[in-house]
């Protein structure tokens, strides 16, 4: 499977997360997005006329919608990651956080033009929910946002949602999200990306030569 | 604190990114830029035309009176190299956190895990710092650190050597070793613009020789390390650069840090400095 990609963004970000969690290899294809705006150039006009990143190819399937791309490779592997029918309303929830974070995190980063106060504003609304709902499932004993393993809901939600901070807007109100992005960064095969840093703590020690 | 700053030259701008005229800020001042044809313009807010100079892909500006040349990096200049520019990303710490956090190199194998550096080669081996006088620059030689990928046309680990040169208050060059090209530098910089003392926009760029790998690879490469340190760059408290030894103690890591601050200190830049001790 071919991604076509780049480094600073929450969705392609999305791909190569689940991907590199189910253990799937993909050839990514990195598209100069900034500075030289290239995913509006006619060859990617030509694979994907909406002119969005990610875009994956998979034979002769290309897709586009990040969360499209979620359940192809959920549904190429364990089938646990699919999830449940709550999914779909994460789905909804991580659109929320791209329109507000995620905007906000591309107008601190790359200056782009937009009502940088609102996109801050309507992103701690959706912080607070989410906050909220992961409490709720905790003291049910759940950890992660539609029961007690991590499916592609929690993925589509994690990247903007850490890369909060970027985009001007603190995480240090919301302990049980910090809680939850902990535990997804501790999942078996997880892969950083600029912003999220990995736990070096489940690093092995180091093997110091004698 | 910005009288001294003034007569400096700064980074506003790609050349290849101006398409339409720009409001931006230099030193808290709000400036415009843009172009005509061929020539570049900056104006400040009272529409007064500053000088210009265009260079290393960039358009350079002054508020004041320039007191020397723009610098010059004469290995840029080969006609084979390639020539990257990287764009920019805005970092909310003082531009001179910005260019200090470049010149590190303890770092690496804490923010750019598996990339410019590994546990347990976390060791700096001592190297040479000067205040060049004669060019009043400052200098790190014989730089060697242990890298898994030095560079996005490194195969697997390699002892990378560097030289660390800064080349104004806001402007460091990196020389790292070539891995297709023994003997030969890479050259990577960080052009740092100074929004006010707290906020910058960073613009990278390099000069490279690298025949293989694609365009847009190398600008994922060095958008993916500058943006591992960003979220570093914004937690450091205080914002602004401390030039007095106080909360921060150096260690012998950090001598081309500690130079670069004596020599802030004695050239009396203090835009972005907290200048009494913490």
């Amino acid at each position: 499977m071919i991604l076509y990609d780049y480094i600073l963004s929450a969705s392609c970000y999305k791909v190569r997360l689940m991907a590199a969690l189910v253990n799937i290899p993909l050839t990514l294809k990195a598209v100069n997005f900034h500075p030289k705006k290239d995913h509006k150039s006619d060859s990617m006009l030509a694979l994907n006329p909406a002119g969005t990143l990610p875009i994956l190819v998979d034979g002769e399937h290309i897709m586009t919608q990040s969360t499209q791309i979620l359940r192809h490779l959920a549904t190429q592997a364990d089938s646990g990651w699919l999830g449940t029918n709550a999914d779909a309303e994460w789905f909804n929830f991580a659109d929320r956080l791209n329109a507000s974070l995620g905007i906000a995190r591309l107008h601190d980063i790359l200056s782009y033009d937009v009502d940088i106060e609102k996109a801050r504003r309507d992103g701690v609304t959706q912080l607070r929910k989410l906050e909220e709902h992961l409490s709720e499932m905790r003291f049910d004993g759940m950890a992660f946002l539609t029961g007690t393993r991590p499916t592609i809901a929690d993925i589509a939600c994690f990247p903007n949602t850490a890369l909060a901070p970027d985009g001007g807007v603190s995480l240090d109100a919301y302990p049980t999200i910090r809680l939850w992005m902990r535990v997804i960064r501790s999942l078996p095969g997880f892969i950083e990306m600029p912003g999220i840093h990995r736990l070096h703590e489940l690093a092995p020690d180091p093997v110091v030569p004698v | 604190m910005t009288s001294n700053a003034l007569n400096y030259w700064y980074p506003v701008a790609m050349c290849s990114g101006i398409n339409a005229p720009r409001d931006t800020l230099l030193l808290d001042e709000a400036i415009t830029l843009g172009r005509d044809g061929p020539s570049y313009w900056v104006r400040d807010a009272s529409g007064k035309f500053l000088p210009t100079v265009v260079r290393y892909g960039h358009l350079w500006t002054s508020l004041g009176q320039p007191n020397r040349e723009l610098f010059t990096i004469p290995e840029a200049e080969a006609p084979d190299r390639r020539l990257v520019d990287c764009g920019s990303v805005k970092v909310k710490c003082s531009p001179l956190r910005a260019v200090e956090n470049f010149l590190d190199i303890a770092h690496f194998p804490f923010v750019h895990t598996d990339i410019l550096g590994a546990e347990p080669h976390t060791e700096v081996a001592r190297y040479d710092v000067e205040i060049r006088e004669d060019v009043n620059e400052v200098w790190a030689t014989r730089v060697k650190f242990y890298q898994p990928q030095a560079a996005q046309s490194a195969d697997g680990g390699i002892t990378t050597d560097y030289m660390y040169r800064v080349a104004a208050p806001t402007v460091a060059v990196l020389y790292k070793t070539c891995p297709p090209r023994p003997g030969e530098w890479d050259v990577i910089t960080l052009f740092v613009q100074p929004l006010n003392e707290e906020w910058c926009e960073v613009w990278p760029w390099m000069a490279l020789y690298d025949d293989t790998t694609l365009h847009a690879e190398l600008v994922s490469f060095q958008q993916m390390i500058f943006m591992q340190d960003r979220s570093i760059l914004e937690n450091q408290i205080p914002r602004k650069l401390p030039l007095d030894p106080g909360m921060e103690a150096p260690t012998q890591a950090d001598m081309t840090s500690i130079a670069y601050r004596r020599w802030l200190k004695k050239i009396g830049y203090t835009y972005g400095a907290q200048v009494v001790a913490a």
